[in-house]
């Protein structure tokens, strides 16, 4: 079986995890709602404030988000030593960490599209820019995320203190790509007459490029572990 | 007297050397005045902290060979680079209060340098949290090389915004009164961290033999057979 298939395999699988147990989904869509809200209570009733930052809020709804969807995402698989089973299967490490990957990818990809809409409506901004660009922006920044983050969720899970460490690994981490997610998003809520665009969408791709190839490499090392 | 103890005395005795000329021998500068002479220190503790950037060399050593020695230095070069970046970054604050009259700033390096510190500290928490001597070596060598990866990319993200800090401070931009001082301790604190980092790797590796020493002996094919639980 090639590299290709056994990925599919795997994104198969996590993807049929995924719709049996829809009350992640939903609890995780709950979540990232509340943190919206708590935004908005935070930065008081200012609606100019808080439209001018969405952005930023959004983006910050999603990372915290993730954070329980990663987690959990590998935390399944340690019930009745699953993740042993995968490893004895004759399936290239690599392709169990790009099948879980982009499980994880489709899973934010399918909240983001609940909770951006959401959050536009929340703190008042509609699309100035390209609506291509921000579906290109979440998709690249979503997958910054899910990268290094089901790499990290990989050795979190089995650690005492999981439940802490992946946010202090993952998010000092992932700060370039959450500052090239908020800055594209800001001008394609703005609009963007200096045509800053594809520098921002420039860093995201090279910092995805960067870390699906490194993370797909020690993932191997991570699961001997 | 193991000879590597050279290294944490020449140290010492620059960093006395360079310190002492810094402060007392070498005129104020001329906008800053004294405030200025934290440079002695806060420059070569910056670039020596930037130098923990080469712990991948150790963690891909590690990840490669299984070894203890690896290890041992990939821990020791981590939590002296982050003992390092929390010097650099106080040294900084305590700088920047008088000249750009705030503590903090946005700025690439100071980010950067506060973002390098954090994922130093989280390999270090990673470790801790391992069972075993083989997960403690892999998460932490895996978490290391990542972290030193994102380094410059980090540095580069933030450097889009606008910076308040000021050039390099190198030889053509600082006054030739202040070369020798700096550069004395510079080379102090570089062979003093050397020295450091020897001592710790050796404290780990004792650590580790006083864990595989306590260590249950591994399980027998007999005991399996014999189905002991």
């Amino acid at each position: 079986m090639n590299v290709t298939r056994q990925i599919l395999g795997v994104l198969r699988k996590d993807m049929l995890l995924d719709w049996r147990g829809q009350r992640r989904a939903v609890s995780v869509f709950l979540f990232g709602t509340i943190t919206l809200l708590l935004f908005s209570f935070a930065v008081g009733p200012d609606s100019e404030a808080l439209a001018r930052h969405a952005s930023g809020y959004l983006w910050l709804a999603l990372v915290l988000s993730s954070t329980l969807a990663l987690g959990e995402s590998l935390r399944v698989e340690l019930e009745d030593d699953a993740l042993e089973g995968l490893s004895l299967l004759p399936v290239d490490p690599r392709a169990l960490f790009y099948g879980k990957a982009l499980a994880n990818v489709l899973f934010l990809a399918m909240l983001s599209l609940l909770l951006v809409p959401l959050g536009m409506v929340l703190y008042g901004v509609h699309i100035e820019g390209s609506v291509f660009d921000l579906g290109l922006l979440l998709l690249l920044g979503i997958a910054g995320l899910a990268g290094p983050g089901t790499l990290y969720s990989a050795m979190t899970a089995r650690a005492r203190g999981r439940d802490a460490m992946l946010p202090l690994l993952l998010y000092p981490l992932v700060i370039p790509v959450v500052l090239a997610s908020v800055k594209g998003t800001q001008l394609v809520f703005t609009g963007d007459p200096m045509n800053q665009m594809g520098g921002w969408l420039q860093l995201s791709a090279a910092f995805d490029i960067v870390y699906w190839s490194l993370c797909g490499v020690l993932f191997g090392k991570v699961i001997d572990s | 007297m193991r000879k590597h103890h050279i290294l944490g005395i020449l140290g010492f005795f620059l960093l006395c050397l360079g310190s002492v000329w810094g402060l007392w021998f070498t005129p104020p500068e001329t906008h800053m005045q004294d405030v200025n002479r934290i440079f002695f220190i806060h420059v070569p503790t910056a670039l020596v902290c930037m130098l923990g950037f080469f712990s991948f060399i150790p963690a891909v050593g590690a990840l490669i060979t299984r070894g203890r020695r690896w290890d041992a230095t990939m821990e020791a070069m981590v939590e002296l680079t982050l003992v390092l970046t929390l010097m650099t970054l106080a040294q900084g604050m305590i700088w920047g209060k008088p000249t750009w009259g705030a503590y903090w700033d946005w700025d690439p390096r100071l980010t950067t340098t506060a973002v390098m510190a954090v994922l130093f500290a989280g390999v270090l928490s990673l470790r801790s949290f391992a069972d075993r001597f083989e997960q403690r070596l892999i998460w932490g060598a895996v978490a290391t090389i990542i972290a030193c990866v994102d380094v410059p990319i980090v540095y580069m993200s933030v450097e889009w915004w606008d910076s308040l800090h000021q050039g390099d401070s190198t030889p053509s931009s600082v006054s030739v009164d202040y070369h020798w001082p700096m550069r004395a301790n510079a080379f102090g604190i570089l062979f003093f961290s050397a020295w450091l980092i020897v001592e710790r790797a050796r404290v780990a590796l004792l650590r580790d033999e006083e864990e595989a020493a306590d260590a249950p002996p591994p399980e027998t094919p007999q005991d399996l057979v014999a189905g002991g639980d």
